[in-house]
């Protein structure tokens, strides 16, 4: 009797171990490490199945800060990054991880914050907005997870003069999380913060926040594809790794990214021209 | 996972990614019961019977092991199954297997433990009794295995509310991967990030539901088997 119902529990546990490896060794499958505004805007839900339907592999998309995504592919952990920072990008591939970069798409990052706006910001250039929200301490949330976000947001502090390192104080808050959080923690403190704009399109839980900046050339937002390099990691599925970069920059690829809209909005502009960077 | 639908309405549409998510989280969790059981009983048993010296520092130890941070596991394992990391040639990094050993790694000491306790206590009440008979050691442990299996239930599902409700050690070793490594708990920390607040919550009451429905079978599986076996 206790060995019939053990039987039937190992029984169990086999199948159970079977479908768990079945699973896993699924061969026609890469890895992308990507960011979260990319999942989180909705982009990769959009993409993905129609780059399935057309050539059968599965995408596997972590998403991550950039800093965290590229970390993931210089330990050979994914086989193709896509992410938004252009100098760490370059430096990756220079640095031997990466096989060569190619501009896939841009959109651009936009200030948010409060509809009542306590620094006076509405419609302002990016720089004078920085500067009015650091002279009147209005709270404003960074990222602060070495992502692509917040290396934009770094260096706008720079451009705008301010030594954010000496400057900030209770008004500057770092959460070290994704876009996401980033912009939850914004409506629930009504604090400024810089998104991109996917992923504030896409965005619910907005409370009290708008746009309060936006269209300031210095606002562009490139993101950058790159197949992890094989001769630094042998387990890179390199055929199948760059059939997606080739998708992603090809007329077919780019009309899909331009195909994506939220409520009529389009979140992503194609931009590939084959040149590389 | 659609946007514009509430939880209950993903439920009541039969929404397949919402199933999946669900029995993976399931799969994974179980599995790592299992695991943690087949190695944590047998060793909390040992533990409870026998004498040696530095056994209360063991003891200590996996005691304090019960409250191992799911984050630290995961990082540490992210780091041992990373391609470039000593168990990189298995490539298990960002499968759902690399989370039932994310999983067993953190509820095996909740299992040995709390069977190491059980027994202990069991064994003080029968010293005398298994003496008497002679009973050599394999076969003390087991038959105080066998008549503590009631309560090593509680143990088993402690381990189970663990691996169920974890998701910082999933989350990194796991990647939350759309379709694929994506569970119930990691699922509610994106909705969450992506401002989908309802929603999040909205799965988050279906896994309570779901902890809460198999802790009543377990329940109920006791008290009819304990009303068979007497």
């Amino acid at each position: 009797m206790a060995f019939r119902r053990l039987s039937v529990a190992l029984a169990l546990l086999g199948s159970l171990a079977a479908s768990i490896a079945t699973s896993s060794a699924e061969d026609r499958s890469i890895v992308v490490a990507s960011t979260t505004s990319t999942q989180d805007s909705g982009l990769f839900g959009y993409l993905l199945p129609i780059f399935k339907a057309k050539t059968g592999i599965d995408v596997k998309v972590i998403a991550q800060g950039t800093g965290q995504a590229l970390d993931t592919a210089r330990r050979g952990d994914a086989d193709v990054v896509f992410v938004h920072a252009k100098p760490q990008e370059e430096r990756f591939v220079a640095d031997g991880f990466g096989v060569k970069r190619f501009d896939v798409m841009y959109n651009d990052f936009v200030l948010i914050g409060p509809k009542s706006d306590p620094a006076g910001v509405k419609g302002k250039d990016i720089v004078t907005a920085l500067k009015a929200i650091e002279a009147k301490g209005a709270p404003f949330v960074s990222r602060g997870d070495r992502s692509g976000t917040h290396a934009a947001e770094l260096a706008l502090w720079i451009v705008a003069g301010i030594d954010i390192a000496s400057a900030k104080g209770a008004w500057y808050r770092e959460i070290g999380q994704g876009m996401g959080a980033a912009l939850n923690t914004a409506s629930a403190m009504n604090a400024y913060v810089l998104s991109d704009r996917g992923t504030w399109i896409s965005f619910k839980n907005r409370g009290d926040l708008d746009i309060v900046v936006e269209g300031d050339k210095r606002l562009f937002n490139q993101y950058g594809v790159m197949l992890v390099n094989p001769e630094k990691h042998p387990g890179v599925k390199k055929e199948l790794g760059q059939t997606f970069v080739d998708w992603l920059i090809s007329p077919e690829g780019q009309s899909a990214i331009a195909g994506y809209k939220i409520d009529g909005q389009q979140l992503f502009f194609p931009n590939a021209d084959k040149s590389g960077g | 996972m659609p946007d514009h639908l509430s939880a209950l309405q993903l439920i009541l549409a039969g929404d397949p990614a919402l199933f999946a998510i669900v029995r993976l989280s399931l799969g994974v969790s179980i599995a790592a019961v299992a695991l943690a059981a087949a190695v944590g009983m047998p060793m909390g048993a040992l533990l409870a019977l026998t004498h040696f010296p530095g056994r209360p520092v063991l003891v200590v130890l996996l005691n304090a092991m019960m409250g191992l941070p799911p984050v630290v596991v995961g990082l540490a394992l992210y780091l041992l199954l990373s391609r470039s990391g000593p168990l990189g040639t298995f490539g298990i990094l960002f499968t759902p297997a690399a989370m039932v050993v994310a999983q067993t790694v953190l509820i095996f000491p909740i299992i040995a433990a709390l069977t190491r306790q059980t027994i202990e206590d069991l064994w003080a009440e029968y010293r005398d009794e298994l003496n008497a008979m002679h009973v050599g050691p394999i076969g003390r442990m087991t038959t105080l295995l066998w008549d503590a299996r009631f309560s090593l239930i509680t143990a088993l599902l402690a381990g189970f509310g663990r691996a169920a409700a974890e998701v910082g050690a999933v989350m990194i070793v796991g990647g939350n991967i759309d379709g694929f490594t994506r569970t119930m708990t990691t699922t509610v920390a994106l909705e969450t990030s992506k401002g989908n607040l309802p929603l999040a919550m909205g799965l988050g009451a279906i896994l309570i539901v779901l902890v809460l429905a198999i802790n009543a079978a377990a329940w109920g599986t006791r008290i009819w088997s304990q009303r068979l076996t007497g």
